[in-house]
């Protein structure tokens, strides 16, 4: 039997199918008609999502692969369809997130002749992404396609881009499935180099106070078993960084909370205490270091990472094992000797219990005065046995609702850690719920991020994705007026804002809503969200001027935490 | 820290957009390459770059880094002076009647070992190869006799001290690996 002869678009259905895709986030145009034409011949093949925005497509594409594992597609047209995707591109990439966008681009005869919505698209999105490729020829599709799937998903995994010409999606090839699973200019699995992990066992061996750091390496690894082995044996606590929360579950005996300028004090204060960090999957981002003059100089530092360009980047590392915390994990836990650190691990107690007095009790516990963000976000969480995906936008949304959420299963917190992208949220919400249709996916945002990507109400609507929207209306760009309050005397530049009728913008999409103000009704309103079926909008007023806390505040060493 | 010359050798598959991929990385830190190079090497479908530029260990390291992370790059290693052959190639254009008024001209010309590569009634080329320095040097010899019409010089090109082609050593490596996997 000869090859059947098809079009570009034709093969690019076929190879998206081919790599298991059950999903695709996009939104059509000019340049990219041709594949939305054959699209229409595969409906029942995998589902068809209408996005209201491209920067939604990669958003959604983006929730869909952290709560899943999974790559997340999105396909958009040339011009502006493509330049929508840029924000979630580039949040992808430094979130290690797999996707691929697919972009129409202009046919090849008219390439670099300033044609209708035609860009430069490969030479814009080079920096941002891990590939990205102009297909020209319809027989390219099915290896473009294959060796995107396989850069975006392998190794530290990020955002591929394809270019797709007009051409190459009409014209009629040969098509056969191609399988890529090696590159030969690209090691994403580097072996771990037996001395250094030998190295790295001798220095956990004869540490007294040995402080493991974990980040979303050991999720998009899958090692959470081999992390909990691991520091079990070694009898090692345990900190998270903001990407790497659900990791470790918040109730391990091990876990001794969260890293960062707005993590918990304990882990915060022992960076600087310990005299040997264990970093796993995690990159020493700013926010978590603070002030890297300072930061954990009495101690050894032992890094794990699958990136090698991740090493002595921000900190200069003792012994570094390049490699997949997945696979240096078991041959680290096989060297290391039974631990006993109890006095060790209390000291972080000691702090935490500072920061509950200081900061905790009040946030979670207050008896008057209005909502507060903390109250709200740990009462969703237990309402949904600490089960639920928490989707954050940006801000005071994002750092309240990690803050006070619980986590017990992987894949349960989805935030735009190093983009820091506001609006992320409600399209990353609904990209993990279609993923994950059997969880529960609580988003949490801002009425400022909220409004950035609002008009994707209308995918929820028109897609009936069951997303339990809470919105934490301070009436600010609350984040910025915290630091004005703090470090710019006051002076609310731009931060105050007045908001909309959410009860009627919720009722215009068709979604159930409800406003709640006072603190006894907070309770029997969550209730009723998570007994809807489908979506919901918990619209909660919350104090207008509260601020994050504890702190380290901008350049501050990372022991250094204020707490109001 | 001191800022020193290095020299970053970087292979990559030979690809459109390749080049812009990798001067990005020097772009978003605003580090001003000095020279650049790039051609075919000594393998197949694989292109090397030459690049030099002045800069502290620790940021060329990390750019490096970055570069060798790219899926289609190959290789990336830098070097300094010391641990390198390079050369660069210069083509002087001088005033033929300055230099048939001006004997001293064809003696710095035998002198420098340059090699003259045309002369015709209005002007001579002149070819010079080596280091940086005698290069400069040749010219600012040619620009105090009042000849020098034109200058251009090429980037450097240079290859590591240590004796053995490492990439085909590495590309080796990873062909083994592959089978084995498979």
């Amino acid at each position: 039997m000869g090859k059947e002869i098809i079009s570009g678009g034709e093969a690019l259905m076929r190879s998206l199918i081919k790599e298991g895709v059950d999903t695709v986030f996009g939104y059509p145009g000019g340049s990219i008609m041709p594949v939305f034409d054959a699209m229409y011949d595969h409906r029942k093949d995998f589902r068809q999502v209408l996005v209201r925005h491209e920067q939604g497509a990669v958003h959604a594409a983006q929730g869909y692969a952290r709560s899943s594992g999974r790559v997340g597609v999105s396909i958009v047209t040339s011009g502006p369809g493509a330049t929508n995707t840029l924000t979630g591109i580039s949040d992808a990439m430094l979130d290690s997130t797999p996707v691929v966008v697919i972009a129409g681009q202009v046919g090849c005869a008219v390439l670099g002749t300033d044609a209708f919505q035609e860009i430069d698209f490969v030479g814009i999105t080079q920096p941002i992404t891990k590939w990205s490729y102009q297909i020209r020829r319809p027989e390219d599709v099915a290896w473009a396609v294959a060796r995107a799937f396989y850069i975006a998903s392998t190794g530290r995994p990020g955002p591929v881009v394809l270019d797709f010409t007009k051409n190459a999606q009409t014209a009629m090839t040969e098509y056969e499935d191609v399988f890529v699973d090696s590159v030969r200019s690209y090691v994403p699995y580097p072996t771990p180099d037996a001395m250094a992990i030998e190295e790295a066992a001798k220095l956990i061996n004869k540490s007294e106070r040995p402080f493991v750091l974990v980040g979303q390496g050991v999720e998009l690894g899958e090692a959470h078993e081999e992390l909990k082995v691991f520091i079990e044996k070694a009898d090692i606590p345990a900190a998270r960084t903001l990407l790497g929360l659900s990791a470790l579950p918040t109730e391990h005996p091990l876990c001794v909370g969260m890293l960062g300028m707005h993590g918990n004090y304990g882990p915060n204060h022992n960076t600087n205490e310990c005299d040997l960090l264990i970093a796993v999957g995690m990159r020493f981002s700013d926010r978590v270091t603070g002030n890297v003059a300072t930061y954990a100089k009495q101690a050894k530092i032992i890094h794990i990472d699958i990136d090698h360009a991740e090493i002595n980047k921000n900190v200069t590392v003792d012994v570094p094992i390049v490699g997949d915390c997945k696979e240096v994990l078991p041959l680290l836990t096989e060297l290391v000797e039974r631990g006993n650190h109890k006095e060790w691990i209390d000291s972080f107690a000691k702090y935490n219990a500072i920061e509950d007095e200081k900061v905790t009790k009040k946030a979670l516990n207050p008896d008057c005065g209005p909502l507060l963000m903390g109250e709200v976000a740990r009462k969703v969480s237990e309402a949904t046995g600490n089960r639920a995906i928490l989707v954050t936008d940006v801000g005071q949304n994002q750092l309240m609702s990690s803050r006070y959420f619980k986590y017990s299963e992987p894949h349960s917190i989805l935030t735009s850690g190093g983009l820091g992208t506001m609006g992320y949220g409600l399209p990353a919400a609904i990209g993990a719920k279609i993923a994950m249709p059997q969880r529960t996916v609580c988003l949490f945002t801002g009425d400022g991020g909220f409004q950035m990507n609002i008009q994707e109400l209308g995918t929820i609507m028109e897609q009936g994705v069951g997303v339990k929207m809470i919105l934490l209306n301070n009436n600010y760009l609350g984040n910025v007026r915290q630091w004005q309050e703090l470090f710019f005397d006051h002076r609310y530049s731009w931060t105050p804002m007045l908001n909309p009728d959410y009860a009627m913008i919720a009722q215009g999409y068709g979604i159930p809503s409800r406003l709640v103000i006072e603190r006894e009704e907070l309770d029997a309103a969550i209730t009723e969200m998570l007994a809807t079926d489908g979506p919901y909008l918990l619209h909660v007023a919350v104090k207008e001027e509260d601020n994050v806390m504890p702190m380290t505040p901008p350049g501050a060493t990372v022991s250094e935490m204020i707490f109001e | 820290m001191e800022k020193k010359l290095y020299t970053i050798i970087v292979y990559t598959e030979n690809i459109a957009g390749m080049l812009n991929q990798v001067t990005a990385e020097f772009t978003r830190r605003m580090m001003n390459i000095d020279t650049i190079t790039a051609s075919s090497s000594s393998i197949e479908g694989v292109h090397r770059y030459t690049i030099s530029l002045w800069g502290e260990e620790d940021s060329i390291q990390k750019v490096t880094k970055r570069i060798e992370k790219k899926v289609d790059v190959l290789k990336a290693d830098y070097y300094l002076d010391n641990e390198i052959f390079f050369q660069e190639v210069a083509l002087y254009k001088l005033s033929t009647p300055r230099i048939m008024e001006n004997n001293q001209i064809s003696r710095i010309i035998r002198h420098t070992e340059a090699r003259i590569i045309e002369v015709n009634a209005n002007y001579t080329v002149v070819e010079k190869t080596g280091a940086t320095d005698t290069i400069v040097e040749l010219y600012n010899e040619f620009v105090a006799q009042q000849c020098m019409l034109q200058f251009v010089k090429s980037g450097r090109v240079a290859v590591p001290r240590h004796s053995h082609e490492n990439l085909s050593e590495l590309l080796f490596d990873k062909d083994c690996k592959r089978k084995s996997v498979k």
